[in-house]
């Protein structure tokens, strides 16, 4: 057990995942370059058949790791950027998500899709995408957006060893965080099974990848007021781990769900439907949305920092909400 | 390469004989009502898929197009199961979730048809990177039209298969008509050509010739099975049929005229095979192959028509292997 990154723990988990499952291997953009240090040492170990440096064709080589996997292999695809996504939207949406469905469970396709969520540093519209929610739009994919580096590692290994294709969304405002990451080659952690990351009884901050930390200090600065927020991180977003979202919501009657992605159609705004849908005798208030507003992210800091939910703006909602119950407290 | 020999022939004839009839059958029971949803034929083109899949065995892969009974067919896919798919039955190949459009068999490698034009291409790259990752000799192909040949992945497959030798088989067949678009008013050029700039053999081939289709389609499969990489074939053929068998109740225009269309039928491909094998006094074997397909096609539809509709449920069935 030894403290890594965020960057690190994507390392470790490809390296282990790869050493035990020769069918496993890895391709995408600049790979050998090792960009991010996501693959340092890779190479040396595995050799350039099973490391692969591909030509700026997502189309293409996003498609090849769905045909690779439907012939029994188990790539690992690093798509860089999230909106480096779009230009295989073909392959993700009309091919690797239905195959199985439409030839009646005939296929399986293992396979990992990696990219990362790289906003918040004046990268303007292009590449600050965070577009795991249009990805939920589509059944038969699966959605990973771990929000720290033990559950990075231990959901990404479990997502190659996955017999369906997954997408793994990394938080880039989550890359330098730092975590215990265990040793054991089979430290897993199933998809589907989300995390209370910080229990409390007033409100239930239900928080998707970089958003948690937001929300773990927002419910530091509730606690100073007396306000106990419980923070809860799905951890992957298909499967969704419904029944922890509403006991907690079931427990402390208000929900706000914190999600840095566009308010419209979000993750945030299914599980508050989900909330609203299945847990209204429990609440005490509306379910809140903290959210991106639905603009494009703009390129000078000074416009682009205010869009995203914030610590601040957790707080206010928080304070609402509670309020709504005690007014004479707001 | 030389042709293939008379038994080989025989089995070309019969396999192609099958595909004919089954669509004929599949097309007037469309005509009928008894299909639901949109049929592509494959009629006319029958001597692509059958010379090419001819070189394949089961661990081979192919991936096909919205106009995939013929390639499913020739890959050894079950008469039965696909027109129960056809029909949206409990028995079909996907259990009715599919339709034409996807008929698949992944244990005889049978990819799929595909409903995005173009679509086959991505996974036929990756089965060839399975196969040579695998190293055991198997060999992809990718069947798509001249209209597919406009899509962008075409370009990025070419590059990928071969900067990385795959064993793959690009094989377009242009059957004239992107739709329905005259394959001059939408394509700049020769497809096969687009092989070379690429470092990649390209060959032209009469798609209405069995024998050269397998002859050509066997170098290929020989060089992709040796490590040598990867080949572009285009087989100029011709689609007798509608681009969908329900066009004639939409289609404000016709796009070709029938005096086109009729002299393409003078090059039949079955037609050409089945001169040749009679001028080999085979005559008797020819007859015996038009019963035997007749037999095969008579059950396989009328079984199929007698099979039970899948249960609602199904519907919820096969999103993920894992929970």
């Amino acid at each position: 057990m030894a403290k890594a990154t965020f960057l690190e723990a994507i390392r470790q988990a490809q390296y282990e995942e790869m050493s035990r499952d020769e069918r496993v291997f890895i391709m995408g953009e600049d790979i050998i370059c090792n960009v991010f240090g996501t693959t340092t040492g890779f190479v040396d170990a595995f050799g350039t058949e099973r490391v692969r440096d591909t030509p700026i064709s997502e189309n293409g080589f996003i498609g090849a790791a769905g045909g690779a996997a439907m012939v029994g292999m188990r790539p690992i695809v690093d798509a860089t950027i999230s909106s480096f996504l779009y230009p295989a939207m073909d392959q993700i949406m009309s091919i690797i998500a239905k195959s199985r469905y439409i030839y009646g469970g005939q296929a399986r396709l293992p396979l990992v899709i990696r990219s990362c969520l790289f906003y918040g540093n004046s990268n303007a519209a292009q590449h600050s995408d965070r577009n795991y929610s249009m990805f939920m739009n589509v059944p038969g994919l699966k959605i990973m957006v771990p929000s720290n580096a033990y559950d990075m590692k231990g959901m990404l290994k479990a997502a190659v060893r996955d017999d369906d294709p997954v997408l793994c969304f990394e938080d880039s405002t989550c890359w330098m965080s730092k975590a215990d990451l265990p040793d054991d080659p089979d430290f897993l952690i199933p998809l589907g099974k989300g995390d209370i990351k910080r229990e409390g009884n007033d409100v239930s901050i239900i928080a998707i990848g970089g958003a948690v930390p937001l929300a773990l200090k927002a419910a530091n600065d509730l606690a100073r007021d007396g306000i106990s927020a419980e923070v809860v991180d799905p951890r992957s977003l298909v499967p969704l781990d419904k029944e922890l979202i509403l006991r907690s919501v079931r427990k402390t009657g208000r929900a706000i769900t914190v999600d840095p992605a566009h308010q419209t159609c979000s993750a945030g705004s299914e599980i508050a439907a989900l909330i609203a849908e299945r847990a209204f005798d429990a609440l005490r208030g509306p379910v809140l949305r903290v959210a991106t507003a639905d603009t494009h992210l703009p390129f000078s800091p000074a416009i682009e920092k205010a869009l995203y939910p914030s610590p601040e703006r957790i707080v206010a909602a928080a304070r609402q909400l509670v309020g709504i119950r005690q007014p004479e407290n707001a | 390469m030389n042709g293939p020999d008379l038994q080989r022939s025989l089995q070309l004839f019969e396999r192609m004989l099958l595909i004919r009839r089954m669509e004929e059958r599949l097309g007037d029971l469309g005509k009928a009502g008894e299909l639901p949803g949109n049929v592509h034929l494959y009629i006319g083109q029958e001597a692509v898929a059958t010379g090419v899949c001819a070189h394949l065995d089961d661990s081979d892969w192919v991936a096909s197009t919205h106009r995939g009974h013929g390639h499913f067919l020739a890959k050894g896919g079950d008469p039965r199961a696909m027109a129960a798919e056809l029909m949206g039955k409990e028995t079909g190949i996907c259990h009715g979730k599919g339709g034409s459009m996807h008929v698949a068999d992944v244990s005889k490698g049978i990819l799929g048809a595909n409903g995005i034009v173009g679509g086959g291409v991505g996974l036929a790259v990756g089965a060839a990177l399975g196969a040579q990752l695998d190293g055991e000799g198997r060999v992809a192909v990718v069947f798509f039209g001249d209209g597919a040949s406009s899509q962008g992945v075409i370009s990025e497959a070419l590059n990928i298969a071969a900067l990385w030798k795959l064993p793959l088989l690009l094989v377009c067949e242009n059957n004239g008509f992107s739709q329905f678009s005259p394959y001059e008013t939408v394509n700049a050029g020769d497809i096969w050509r687009r092989a070379e700039p690429f470092g990649m053999p390209g060959a032209l081939v009469d798609g209405n010739d069995v024998h050269a289709v397998w002859r050509v389609v066997g170098e290929a499969v020989a060089r992709a099975r040796s490590g040598e990489g990867a080949t572009l074939i285009e087989a100029r053929t011709y689609r007798w049929r509608t681009h969908v068998e329900s066009e004639e109740s939409f289609l404000a225009a016709p796009y070709r005229t029938q005096e086109e269309v009729e002299s393409w039928k003078q090059r039949d491909p079955i037609s050409r095979l089945e001169e040749f094998l009679v001028s080999e006094d085979l005559e008797k074997d020819v007859a015996a192959i038009r019963a035997r397909v007749e037999g095969v096609t008579e059950s396989a539809i009328t079984d199929a028509l007698n099979d039970p509709l899948p249960p609602v449920s199904r519907a919820f069935e096969d999103m993920f292997a894992n929970g």
